[in-house]
């Protein structure tokens, strides 16, 4: 496609966790890319048409060809541009972890955090309950299988599993304002804690998040529609 | 090279798809057949998260989640690959995979309740099922992989050939084959792929197992 050569467009916003995976890993392998910001609300017809299984944000559009799931945009981009960091190792067993992991986030940590965000009452305190579960499992298993030293679990940059821990609770300031609970305890989970601590100082992290007020508003907006339409 | 394990069961359509994928590949492997209510030391040890199979264990090292395994082998063992080298064509198929095990839970729990909760995984799986018809990259093509079996079609068929069952234990319909004839020539298509045909477990006896596991479980939960 004509003027189409190498052009790399995000479709998402930063109030999106999943749309903020993209571009922290669009950043850590130094790709210019162009922002479209959608307005969730309103979305773009070019959007719809780029993903019109899920018609949600990311969809990453390289060449005009559009990818859509964060995850699986991370892993296109690692192996499309092999020059520059790896955001997941080369060893097949390294990387069998690393896609573990970020799957038990994905789907176990974040269904668990959402449940916290869209209830209230006896609900959303067995809700709770199961974030700090599932979060003690994630220390012992982080601390298992990378005993290293080093804060990100990728070695010197941020890799996908450091992307996944950061769009998911690098805010968690944000969601113990707005819930009034806290999920990271640093006695109960140290490693967790400490590797969030660090990813947040990160230029690049800070780059792509939007202002503490910003975030707040979304995130309240979001639960006040959840509790809304649970009530209808 | 090191030894490979697999800790499996024979009714499970996550450890079929690991098989399906090791015989594809010619992966030579050890079945350890897992008997689920009593699940070996090892088996826990080795996936301590969720304590399921199944589980491959190349020489020392345990990986754990079907799909992950899958690409493990893939990964490990490059013969007869089950991805394409296009990294494009790589992120659709994976999109496909994620999309697969996002949507398939509703199957089982179509399985698994009753009354409203089970007609609402009803309608949730039957549009999984419309979305793949319509979106799906098999079109005009045999298999989802082209000519041949690939990650897109090993996920998909640990759903898709179990669901005839789940249909006939609860009694419910998800799959309506005149809506669905690209996804039925599809399942028609890969159940006669030799690999897949030799490695499914006996119709009849999977439905009795999962009429003993539906009793089971739907009596227990209205017995609190």
């Amino acid at each position: 496609m004509a003027g189409e050569e190498n052009r790399v467009v995000l479709h998402g916003t930063r109030v999106s966790l999943y749309s903020a995976r993209v571009e922290l890993a669009l950043k850590v392998k130094g790709i210019e890319y162009e922002l479209v910001e959608e307005d969730l609300m309103n979305k773009s017809e070019a959007l719809l048409r780029f993903n019109p299984v899920h018609k949600k944000v990311p969809v990453l559009v390289h060449n005009g060809k559009p990818i859509a799931e964060s995850l699986v945009i991370i892993e296109y981009i690692d192996e499309n541009w092999k020059e520059g960091p790896r955001l997941l190792p080369q060893d097949p067993y390294e990387r069998a972890k690393v896609r573990f992991w970020a799957g038990f986030l994905h789907q176990q940590l974040f269904e668990a955090t959402a449940s916290v965000i869209k209830t209230d009452g006896e609900s959303q305190e067995r809700a709770v309950k199961e974030v700090h579960e599932k979060l003690k499992m994630l220390e012992e298993g982080i601390k298992g299988s990378y005993p290293g030293g080093s804060p990100f679990v990728n070695g010197d940059n941020m890799g996908l599993l450091d992307i996944v821990v950061c769009s998911l609770f690098g805010p968690h300031k944000v969601q113990e304002e707005v819930l009034g609970v806290k999920f990271l305890d640093p006695e109960k989970h140290p490693r967790v804690t400490s590797w969030v601590k660090a990813l947040n100082e990160l230029p690049l992290v800070k780059e792509v998040t939007p202002p503490h007020e910003k975030l707040v508003g979304a995130l309240q907006c979001f639960r006040n529609r959840a509790l809304e339409s649970a009530a209808a | 090279m090191d030894g490979v394990k697999l800790h499996a069961f024979w009714a499970s359509p996550f450890s079929a798809r690991v098989i399906w994928a090791l015989k594809i590949k010619g992966i030579p492997f050890e079945h350890i057949e897992e008997d689920l209510p009593n699940k070996s030391a090892l088996l826990l040890q080795y996936n301590p998260v969720h304590k399921k199979i199944p589980v491959l264990v190349h020489g020392p090292r345990p990986v754990c989640e079907s799909m992950v395994i899958v690409e493990y082998l893939e990964e490990t063992w490059p013969q007869h690959p089950l991805l394409p080298t296009d990294p494009h064509k790589r992120a659709v198929a994976r999109f496909w995979v994620k999309f697969i095990e996002d949507k398939s839970p509703n199957v089982w729990m179509v399985y698994r309740t009753v009354g409203e909760e089970q007609e609402k995984a009803r309608r949730d799986s039957s549009e999984m099922l419309s979305i793949l018809e319509e979106h799906g990259p098999n079109k005009g093509k045999k298999f989802f992989g082209g000519d041949s079996i690939n990650i897109v079609d090993i996920a998909f068929g640990g759903v898709a050939l179990w669901m005839g069952a789940m249909e006939e234990v609860s009694g419910c319909k998800m799959f309506d084959a005149a809506k669905l004839p690209r996804l039925n020539a599809w399942i028609a298509n890969f159940k006669s792929s030799p690999v897949i045909a030799e490695n499914l477990p006996d119709r009849g006896k999977l439905c009795d197992h999962l009429a003993r596991l539906r009793e089971k479980r739907l009596s227990s939960s209205t017995s609190k």
